[in-house]
């Protein structure tokens, strides 16, 4: 045996107290990693869907429960489909300050036997959108032909398999990158697809049309950026003012209420780990106080065969060192058992865009739970380090403590 | 047995006293150990005797640079042990002075091989097995080499601690009561180890109550009340 090999030894030949100290340790790292992990991945999700959103704007029709439908549609990729006349996106064009007004069609899909899964379809117009094409360009730059469609991530088909709508074939040909957003549950389609799809709707019973003429045509949403210099609450008001049966919604106010809950959480969880670590810390001094009592003999023996108080402040720290860096793993590992695997029961729960980190991101995440971790056990033990090293071997050994 | 490799050390101890204050009773300033004067020279066995709380554990303390004198120097060899910082006396201890203490001073995780090596562990110098292992075998400690020191009975763990300090090889032994939990034969054997021990150039001081240790003393001291005088 050597030096190094002690601390070490006085681990492992006492399991019951290492393991208890190593449990503690675990809980620490546990709960910032795991905390940590949710909190980044929530913060994810926002700064995706902010990216995604690009719109100043969204106008959608009245029947839309103004945001609050549109927003769980967006957040959790809750299906549905709302239509207006087609008519609104020449009157938002023609409002003042409007750069760019870009439509969209939904659609769901059924859960029966002409559709493969229950999804919801998004059509867009190619010329104008600026909101669907940038992201599905990253997996798909060509122009999506007639029933071509671009599915998110979470759609099970893969590129090249076919998929049902309405008893049309569609052919998936893109797969982007995951958004944490309701994105990923959707398919989208160009116009020309859409337009195949809600005739195809029609005659499976779902109905789109918003008046008594066939011919007219619908959209479910105008994404707007207005130009620079324009104000854009009151570009907002004059397309309220200028549209007929259509809510004009400020992105802004929308993700304001997401960041909100965002702030709710972080903060929650910022408190919880607070409270974990200070009662796990208290808990880590007490056990080490009572250990120093416990060890104060074999401290005694080892001054007594020429131990420098400076060796056994080393030896303490050492084991402690070595205590929470075991601790720490287990902590880490364990969270990350809990928390990648049901990513989508969380999202779910949570109600909100949930998207995981970089792996570059996590492990960076990961290395610094393990120090801190590591640091707080050496912390704890430093005091009963130092009052160990203090220890008047005559005095211990000659009481026989 | 090979000791010392050469190395031999006079302990001078110089007009040393040891004073403690106690926080309650009316004689709250006493004298454990009285302005004294001690030398232990290489090669001889000293035994010193006297009552329980006469201060002989203080004094040995005190040789062992343990305890700091309230006034006095301590001398080993020409070092003034209480002058050095914590490192330097606790390194000299380690090279220097095999204690065995009164009580337990066994790690009871560790094996009796591996306690019997701990100083040499310390500061990682070249284990000496041969030498601990002819140890064990004189003290008849042998056969428990691997037997963890948690387990053993109190005179098992008595001859553990007195082969880890001959193993040691050091130029000085203080024994505090080395054969407190001993039967007469291993006591006997114990007694015979120690003067082996300065036989080979060790300035060896053993306190005891056993008058069979006065048989192995080249001088011999009795401490009453702090006071220490030679006995004849």
């Amino acid at each position: 045996m050597s030096m190094r090999q002690l601390p070490v030894q006085n681990l492992l030949r006492r399991p019951g107290r290492t393991m208890a100290l190593a449990a503690l340790t675990a809980l620490l790292a546990f709960s910032v990693f795991g905390g940590s992990i949710v909190v980044m991945s929530l913060r994810q999700g926002l700064n995706s869907l902010e990216s995604r959103l690009g719109a100043d704007i969204i106008v959608v029709p009245s029947s839309a429960q103004s945001k609050v439908s549109f927003q769980n549609m967006l957040l959790q990729g809750t299906t549905g489909a709302f239509y207006m006349d087609a008519d609104n996106l020449t009157r938002v064009r023609e409002v003042e300050g409007v750069e760019i007004a870009a439509p969209q069609v939904f659609l769901a899909s059924l859960k029966a036997d002409c559709c493969s899964v229950k999804i919801q379809v998004i059509g867009f117009d190619p010329e104008t959108d600026f909101f669907v094409r940038p992201w599905i360009g990253q997996s798909y730059s060509q122009e999506l032909g007639k029933l071509d469609v671009v599915t998110g991530c979470k759609v099970e088909a893969n590129v090249g398999e076919n998929i049902r709508i309405y008893d049309e074939r569609c052919k998936v040909v893109g797969k982007p990158a995951p958004t944490g957003t309701g994105l990923d549950t959707a398919v989208y389609c160009g116009m020309d697809t859409m337009k195949i799809l809600l005739k195809a709707a029609e005659t499976k019973g779902v109905s789109h049309k918003v008046t008594s003429d066939p011919d007219d045509d619908v959209i479910s949403a105008i994404y707007v950026k207005v130009k620079d210099g324009y104000d854009i609450s009151e570009v907002n008001s004059k397309i309220q003012g200028h549209t007929r049966k259509c809510s004009a919604v400020r992105t802004k106010s929308m993700l304001t209420d997401v960041s909100d809950s965002l702030a709710g959480i972080s903060k929650t969880v910022t408190v919880l780990i607070a409270a974990i670590w200070a009662l796990a810390l208290v808990i880590l001094l007490i056990a080490f106080a009572m250990i120093a009592g416990e060890r104060k003999r074999e401290f005694a023996v080892l001054r007594l065969l020429g131990s420098s108080r400076a060796m056994l402040i080393g030896l303490v720290l050492k084991e402690s060192a070595l205590c929470s860096l075991a601790g720490g793993v287990l902590g880490v590992l364990l969270a990350s058992l809990i928390v990648f695997p049901f990513t989508t029961l969380i999202e779910t729960k949570l109600g909100l865009p949930y998207l995981r980190p970089e792996i570059s991101s996590v492990t960076l995440l990961g290395l610094t739970s393990l120090a801190a971790t590591v640091m707080i056990g050496a912390a704890a033990s430093a005091w009963t380090s130092f009052r160990l090293s203090r220890v008047d071997p005559g005095t211990v050994l000659r009481e026989g403590n | 047995m090979q000791r010392h490799e050469g190395k031999s050390f006079e302990v001078k101890a110089e007009q040393i006293s040891k004073r403690y204050f106690r926080k309650t009773g009316a004689a709250n300033c006493f004298f454990a150990v009285k302005p004294l004067s001690l030398t232990l020279e290489p090669g001889t066995v000293t035994v010193l005797c006297g009552r329980s709380g006469s201060g002989k554990t203080t004094l040995l303390h005190i040789l062992a640079g343990l305890l700091r004198p309230t006034e006095g120097k301590v001398r080993l060899g020409e070092t003034d042990i209480y002058s050095l910082p914590d490192k330097e006396l606790s390194a000299l201890r380690s090279r220097s002075v095999g204690i065995v203490p009164q009580s337990r001073s066994v790690l009871d995780i560790l094996t009796v091989s591996e306690n019997i090596l701990l100083p040499q562990t310390l500061y990682k110098t070249k284990a000496d097995r041969q030498s601990a292992e002819q140890w064990m075998d004189t003290l008849n400690i042998l056969h428990l080499r691997d037997v963890r020191a948690g387990e053993l009975s109190g005179g098992e763990v008595r001859r553990t601690a007195i082969a880890r300090t001959l193993s040691m090889n050091p130029p000085i032994i203080l024994a505090d009561e080395p054969t407190g939990d001993l039967d007469d034969e291993n006591t006997e054997l114990v007694f015979r180890c120690f003067r082996q021990a300065a036989e080979t150039h060790a300035a060896v001081l053993i306190v005891s109550h056993e008058a069979d240790a006065l048989k192995f003393a080249d001088r011999a001291f009795r401490m009453d009340g702090g006071v220490m005088t030679e006995l004849t």
